[in-house]
């Protein structure tokens, strides 16, 4: 008996392991995000504490990162190259799953707060988070494999950096370092803007306590985003009756146009 | 004020679409184009994904012609007739095109396609109907030749005729289902109502009066574009009906500011206008293709859900 619960000790992931040291509590300033007609951006406070049983360990300070991403989507990448004097898209990879966002902050600079096999294994920045994952889709965890798509690893590669500068450009990627407040190593807070581009769907939220570069604990957050009143309502009738969608466009552009015309020449008269 | 769409699934300002669909609605009304050709590019350009732009597009089209269409039929400049046999050509000609399209799309490259034929075809028809109405402008400030009105071409010797009152024509059905054919194919790979091949058509082909030809033009695109987005709306899910009704918003009040200010003009002077507003959209196109692209790389979600 004793021994199944070493084995089981052992057999638990490593924060398991040092959970009696420090462990992170959090909260967020919302839950739900409610996609309105109106809707441009929310924010979302991240906020919380590190409960000890013991003094603070000597050594390296205690460090903490927050991601927050977005659902995951198929998405292709393409290159353009200069074929028969125009610029036509050629080669192409397609990456299996990519945060539609995700979003990185931390108290220090990234590589000081987690190292490279941590930050694989949990699968913290961008790079890790992009690519093929479990076939169960679960997630943190397995390492990054290489999406599928037939092209050499440096082509790859290319594709994938491509595929992040733009998302970074486009406000979908980003990476706040000291982006957290952290204070008396026990307190922090951090705000995250989420874009009006919003997709549906649910935001999980990873607060991180890292001590040389280790994750020492980990809690994990979800953040609902949906679209409310007309949003669902059109979001609805268009997949689940699009033929009834389809006509309801074009009657409401026919009348809209009978109507202008009508309005327009009872308004000469 | 700032909208986020159901369907797109982006947040744009409201007052820019309405800009946007008032711009293409005067272009409707005064030409009797659906600017499908132009409110494409349009709403990529603000950052609309292009599935939903092309499907949205002809939504919008659907209205201003609706509106664009009454204003001419009460100023009896629509010859129904022949937007009759127009349509039916048209008809069958979209489903060829959706066919043809379909095949494309399965081997891909499917948008260079529709870039190239954009290119081409507005570039041919923006030149040749530039060419033709700088012409006539010409000859109409210099001292006044007879003009010959019955040209008599072997269009004319084929059987079938009938007469088209409003145009004031006598002539065989076949060629204006043929047009209608041939345009109905093209729009429906292209994406849009194909005015901008039916005017210069109607025109030039078929020899009917200019102020006729935009009413009957905008009759018949009203039933492509409509057949259109229900094609999308049940294939794609593609159609934006928050996008649509800002556009529509601004488009019907353009069409009928367009169709007042097409009554002012000569007809010369609109086609010379349509002329360039064809050569600048061909000529950005063609810019896109020539020109190395700033970030060689592009994305797109594959499958939404």
């Amino acid at each position: 008996m004793r021994w199944a619960l070493v084995i089981l000790a052992l057999a638990l992931p490593v924060p398991a392991q040092t959970v009696a040291q420090e462990r992170v509590v959090a909260g967020l300033s919302r839950s739900n995000v409610a996609i309105t007609a109106n809707f441009d951006g929310s924010n979302i406070l991240v906020f919380g504490a590190v409960r000890r049983e013991a003094p603070i360990p000597e050594g390296a300070p205690l460090e903490v990162l927050i991601t927050v991403q977005g659902p995951d989507r198929p998405v292709t990448v393409r290159r353009k190259a200069w074929r028969f004097g125009i610029w036509v898209n050629t080669d192409a990879i397609d990456v299996p799953r990519a945060p539609s966002f995700y979003a990185v902050a931390t108290t220090a600079p990234i590589e000081q707060v987690i190292s490279a096999e941590e930050n694989r294994r949990f699968r913290v920045t961008v790079p890790e988070a992009i690519g093929p994952v479990l076939p169960d889709g679960s997630d943190p965890g397995g390492a990054a494999a290489e999406p599928s798509g037939g092209a050499d690893d440096d082509e790859t590669q290319e594709f994938l950096a491509a595929l992040l500068r733009i998302q970074t450009r486009a406000g979908r990627y980003r990476l706040a370092e000291a982006g957290v407040d952290f204070e008396e190593a026990t307190l922090f807070r951090s705000e995250f803007s989420l874009p009006a581009n919003l997709t549906e769907g649910i935001y999980r939220t990873r607060i991180f306590l890292t001590r040389d570069g280790q994750v020492v604990d980990v809690l994990v957050k979800d953040i609902s985003v949906n679209k409310v009143g007309l949003e669902r309502w059109l979001f609805n009738l268009a997949h689940r009756q699009p033929l009834a969608y389809g006509l309801l466009s074009l009657a409401l552009a026919v009348f809209a146009g009978w109507g202008a015309s009508t309005l327009v020449r009872y308004w000469r008269q | 004020m700032q909208i986020y769409l159901p369907i797109a699934e982006v947040s744009v300002n409201a007052f820019l679409l309405l800009g946007v669909g008032g711009i293409v609605g005067i272009l409707s009304g005064m030409f009797g184009v659906g600017g499908g050709f132009l409110i494409t590019p349009l709403l990529f350009f603000i950052g609309i994904p292009p599935v939903v732009a092309v499907a949205t597009g002809a939504n919008q089209v659907v209205a201003s012609s609706v509106s664009g269409v009454l204003a001419h039929w009460r100023r009896r400049t629509v010859d129904l007739p022949m937007g009759l046999v127009l349509l039916a050509g048209g008809m069958i000609g979209s489903g060829l095109g959706i066919f043809v399209f379909n095949i494309l799309r399965r081997l891909g490259q499917v948008d260079l396609l529709v870039q190239l034929s954009y290119v081409v075809f507005l570039g041919v028809v923006g030149i040749l109907m530039f060419q033709e109405s700088l012409r006539a402008l010409l000859r109409a400030r210099g001292p006044r030749k007879p003009v010959k009105r019955h040209v008599h071409l072997w269009v004319h010797r084929l059987p079938l005729k009938m007469k088209f009152r409003v145009s004031g024509l006598y002539i065989s059905v076949i060629p204006p289902a043929v047009v209608g054919l041939l345009v109905g194919f093209l729009a429906a790979i292209m994406g849009v109502g194909g005015g901008f091949i039916m005017v210069p058509a109607m025109i030039y082909l078929l020899g009917m009066p200019t102020k006729v030809v935009v009413g009957t033009s905008l009759f018949q695109i009203i039933f492509v574009t409509g057949f259109t987005t229900v094609m999308h709306a049940t294939t794609n899910y593609s159609v934006d009906m928050l996008l649509a009704l800002l556009l529509i918003l601004g488009g019907v009040v353009g069409a009928q500011m367009g169709t007042w200010i097409g009554l002012r003009l000569k007809a010369e002077q609109l086609r010379i206008l349509l002329a360039i507003v064809v050569l600048v959209v061909a000529g950005k196109i063609a810019l896109d293709l020539l020109l190395r692209p700033a970030e060689l790389y592009s994305i797109s979600v594959a499958g939404r859900p």
